[in-house]
């Protein structure tokens, strides 16, 4: 009975109660700091994992006989080793922008089909069926996106390029089949739609039917009830579920891999063939490496690392602040 | 403006289930109905037949008519949209859109028709919230957002925001139980004002509240629990309260059950 | 809002005390929907264009055009809008269907062309990679042994942080540990095989092994099952805790007894999903595995292969014989991730009622 009023992070040194519970303090005293201790275990791995990155990449960039940040070229082994992550930036950018662009929309229109315009028989099973998709392992939409994407993509190239050849970013200046930045996006935007769909779709069957009742007998159509009472309520969760999104497509490694014929030319065409991303080049680049080359390797993960933190902590605090809005945690 | 409605043989239905059965009134323009009746009795249903908002939930179906003046408002060519322009709702639970302003809250409705002027658009909000009797409380934080005030005064919001499109009728569905007496006096002395130029269907569970706010009152009732609600009579409200010509009112009246 | 262009003309609006006007048959969606198809495939014939990509984009723009004017012209602008949107709505999900029906359809069609018995219960040993023949069984082995090492290091902690995050933890440390685990299920699968490389093999001077990338599974695996167990945890009622603590029970075996039992099922749910998704995960495996042709039962000692290991050395190799098998494998890893999210959602549905809300 004792421990009932002890919401306390100890058991509370109460008096012994002489009942054969008695005996079970310790217990009490032992599950806490297993499980307590698995939480700093947590912790602890988190540390590790920035402390010995840290370490080993300190150890390749002193090394490094360029500007770790700016060059084009990745070449470790060379004497003097000289090798920048300016491409890999480029690239991991440039392919997330073009996932985030293609796929936001796309999971906002069938989170809203879900939760508000598909017939109710339907709604469940295709939940269901985006749940799974979000289960498809990146490997497997790697091959289909090399097998199958990669040439259905060929004609739109040639058709983006003819018309939109101008723009710069879709000209392109090799022919080659299309395993470029472009592609990759695109894959990427597959790949992250179901994620940035459940989360959004979460967000909307959340929204109060209050308001949007409220919306319907003003006289307003479903769209405006949409408009009025939905998406407001739901912007800070669709922002949240974008940067989840955002940091998968930055840390994608075997889908890009598979997918991209990877270059150390940073070009603004995006439909020539080339350009790398942090995990690509990690998992091209790392069977050939020696240890220093694979701390120089390291090093790029730690960038990679760094990005993906900032993009994650910025969805979590826009999560928290939601949570606090509408009291939905209550 | 206020115009007369006249239900014939209308039921509703949740799915297969059958909430409220061949009930047929006429509510008269100008003037205040109440509705009264146990829970379950599908009373806020048959508010919610009145305005197509029933349609909304899931497996929603009506079958029957529902005359506005000369009008069905479940003919095949009518855009329920348009209904519940011309039939606006105050819920149980105040509801003011929580992203907008009060301002914006009232305005929402003119809004969505497009067809004002800017210079109108906050002469409507004024009158009103006037008209609510919420302009001297709120005039001077229109731009504050509607979920500060407190629940009387959002639920006299939602009031404004229902009658700033110029509805012909106004149903509200036991507007006052969440609510404070105090508040709940300012609700009733409102709708006492608002029966000048709308038709008033009141929904409630308070029956000295349909005593003192409604010209008619109608009694619905059920058989047993998952049996469907029926009108058992519609009268003036001193009758109904006075001499009702149905046992069942009386006893529920004089608090035997329910 | 939307207060555009409107202003001028109120006449588009019905007037008052006319509820009734024009409105669209229910079939003329759907007649909108096949005449754009129709018009799309048509203007992809006359041009030329190569890529069904573009027939079924042209597809979908004319619908959407189709709706809006169409509808704007019969029932308002207001009404035009709000089928747009519903059209739109529709053409996502649309959008959404095409890839996922071609990857199950690619996977199943190419997977099964070599996927037999004999597949499933051999190796790729002594075999050339142009080669036909040979099998999946060395990777499937080293996927179900790094897989269960895994889960055996992880879900122990990831329950325990959870526990203590719902049933012990308040103040700093709990905050703490809540934003890390946040933190940590975004970590990229590459990083945690580069941390665990940095570690395992560079400081300790351990070689590759099935072990190395069990650990770094279990890093990606921790976070997830922390946050389905703590979901799980939560939706307990208080009330149970107060009744059993109240019979004096102390709070471990309150934990033990009541709090846990009642969550078993999503908490199993969560662990069987965490399975699922590293079972997928091929950066880490690929860093620390290293794979092999051969069978190695041991998972402490020497180069393992694993299931989207193989897919991806397979395809890598490039010979029709070896993509065959990398389809092959894809299916093998695709059935075996899948299963796993069935039979989790199963036991979650069949649970679900005990969790109570």
């Amino acid at each position: 009975m004792e421990t009932a009023t002890a919401p306390t992070q100890a058991p509370p040194p109460g008096p012994p109660t002489g009942t054969p519970r008695g005996k079970a303090r310790p217990g009490d005293r032992i599950f806490l700091g297993l499980s307590k201790g698995s939480g700093i275990t947590l912790l602890v791995i988190m540390a590790a994992i920035a402390a010995f990155l840290g370490y080993r990449a300190v150890l390749a960039i002193s090394k490094d006989e360029a500007n770790f940040l700016t060059t084009f070229e990745w070449n470790p082994a060379g004497d003097p080793p000289v090798f920048g992550i300016a491409v890999l930036a480029f690239g991991t950018v440039v392919s997330s922008i073009i996932a985030m662009v293609l796929a936001v929309p796309v999971a906002i229109g069938i989170a809203l089909f879900i939760s508000h315009f598909a017939p109710r028989r339907l709604a469940g099973p295709i939940a269901y069926v985006v749940d799974l998709l979000a289960a498809v392992p990146s490997i497997i939409y790697g091959l289909w996106g090399a097998v199958f994407l990669v040439p259905y993509l060929d004609g739109l190239n040639k058709w983006l390029d003819e018309y939109l050849g101008w723009t710069y970013i879709f000209e392109r200046t090799s022919e080659g089949v299309a395993r470029n930045l472009f592609t990759v996006g695109i894959l990427l935007a597959i790949m992250i739609l179901p994620i940035i769909t459940n989360v959004t779709r979460e967000v909307f069957l959340q929204s109060p039917k209050m308001h949007e009742e409220a919306a319907l007998a003003l006289g307003a159509t479903r769209w405006e009830v949409i408009r009025m009472a939905v998406l407001p309520f739901g912007r800070s969760g669709i922002i949240s579920a974008s940067m989840l999104g955002l940091g998968r497509a930055l840390g994608e490694t075997m889908a890009v891999a598979v997918v991209l014929s990877p270059s150390f030319v940073l070009s603004g065409h995006l439909l020539d063939p080339g350009g790398g991303t942090f995990a690509q080049n990690i998992a091209a680049k790392f069977n050939e490496a020696d240890e220093f080359g694979r701390d120089a390797l390291i090093a790029s993960g730690l960038v990679l690392f760094v990005i993906t933190l900032l993009v994650n902590g910025a969805a979590r605090a826009i999560i928290a602040r939601r949570k606090e809005y509408s009291g939905a945690n209550a | 403006m206020a115009k007369r409605i006249d239900v014939s043989g209308l039921t509703a239905f949740y799915g297969t289930h059958r909430a409220i059965d061949d009930i047929s009134m006429t509510v008269e323009p100008r003037s205040v109905t109440a509705f009264i009746g146990p829970s379950g009795c599908g009373k806020s249903t048959f508010l919610r037949t009145l305005n197509r908002m029933h349609e909304v939930t899931p497996g929603g179906r009506v079958e029957g008519k529902v005359m506005l003046d000369d009008e069905n408002l479940y003919a095949s060519n009518v855009d329920p949209v348009a209904v519940r322009r011309t039939v606006g709702m105050v819920f149980q639970r105040p509801n003011p859109f929580p992203t907008m302003s009060i301002f914006d809250n009232v305005a929402a409705g003119l809004r969505l028709n497009g067809n004002y002027k800017k210079s109108e658009l906050s002469d409507v909000v004024e009158k009103s919230l006037k008209g609510a009797n919420l302009w001297n409380e709120v005039k001077d934080r229109l731009n504050k957002p509607g979920s500060g005030l407190s629940g009387g005064q959002q639920q006299r919001l939602c009031i404004a925001r229902a009658i700033a499109v110029e509805p012909d009728v106004l149903l509200m569905d036991e507007p006052c139980s969440a609510l404070d007496p105090i508040s709940t006096l300012a609700i009733e002395d409102l709708i006492g004002e608002l029966k000048e130029r709308f038709t008033i269907v009141i929904v409630t569970h308070n029956m000295q509240q349909a005593a003192r706010v409604s010209d008619r009152t109608a009694f619905f009732n059920l058989a047993a629990v998952g049996q469907p609600g029926k009108l058992v009579e519609i009268d003036d409200t001193e009758r109904i309260f006075a001499n009702p010509s149905v046992q069942a009112t009386e006893d529920y009246i004089s608090g035997r059950f329910g | 809002m939307s207060h555009t262009v409107q202003d001028k003309r109120p006449v588009a609006a019905p007037s008052r005390g006319t509820l009734a006007h024009a409105r669209m048959p229910r079939w003329a969606p759907a007649a909108i929907a096949v005449g754009s198809v129709a018009t799309g495939c048509l203007i992809g014939v006359v041009a030329g264009l190569e890529s069904r990509i573009q027939w079924g984009l042209l597809s979908a723009l004319t619908f959407v055009a189709a709706t809006y004017f169409i509808t704007a012209k019969v029932e308002g602008s207001r009404q035009g809008k709000n089928r747009v949107a519903t059209s739109l709505v529709w053409v996502c999900f649309a959008l959404a269907i095409v890839p996922l029906l071609s990857l199950a359809w690619i996977t199943l069609t190419k997977g099964l062309t070599v996927l037999d018995g004999y597949f499933l219960t051999h190796s790729m040993s002594g075999l050339l990679d142009a080669e036909e023949g040979g099998g999946v069984y060395h990777a499937l082995l080293g996927t179900i042994e790094q897989v269960a090492i895994a889960a055996v290091i992880a879900t122990p902690i990831g329950l325990l942080t959870a526990v203590y995050l719902v049933e012990y933890g308040r103040g700093r440390l709990a905050r703490a540990v809540t934003f890390f685990v946040d933190v940590m299920t975004g970590i990229p699968s590459i990083v945690a095989g580069l941390f665990v490389l940095a570690t395992w093999n560079l400081m300790l001077g351990f070689g590759p092994s099935g072990f190395a990338g069990s650990l770094a599974l279990a890093i990606l695996m921790m976070p997830v099952i922390v946050r389905s167990t703590e979901e799980m945890l939560k939706l307990v009622p208080n009330e149970l805790r107060e009744a059993s603590l109240a019979l004096g029970v102390p709070q471990w075996r309150t934990i033990l007894k009541v709090v846990l039992p009642t969550s078993i099922g999503g908490i199993t749910t969560g662990v069987m999903l965490a399975v699922a998704r590293i079972t997928g995960e091929t950066a880490p495996v690929l860093l620390l595995v290293f794979g092999t042709k051969l069978i190695n039962p041991n998972p402490f000692e020497g180069a393992q292969s694993s299931l989207p290991l193989y897919v991806y050395e397979q395809y890598s190799v490039g010979t029709a014989a070896s993509v065959d098998r990398a389809w092959a494998g894809a299916l093998v890893l695709i059935a075996f991730v899948m299963i796993l999210n069935l039979v989790a959602r199963g036991i979650a549905r069949w649970k679900a009622p005990q969790t109570g809300r």
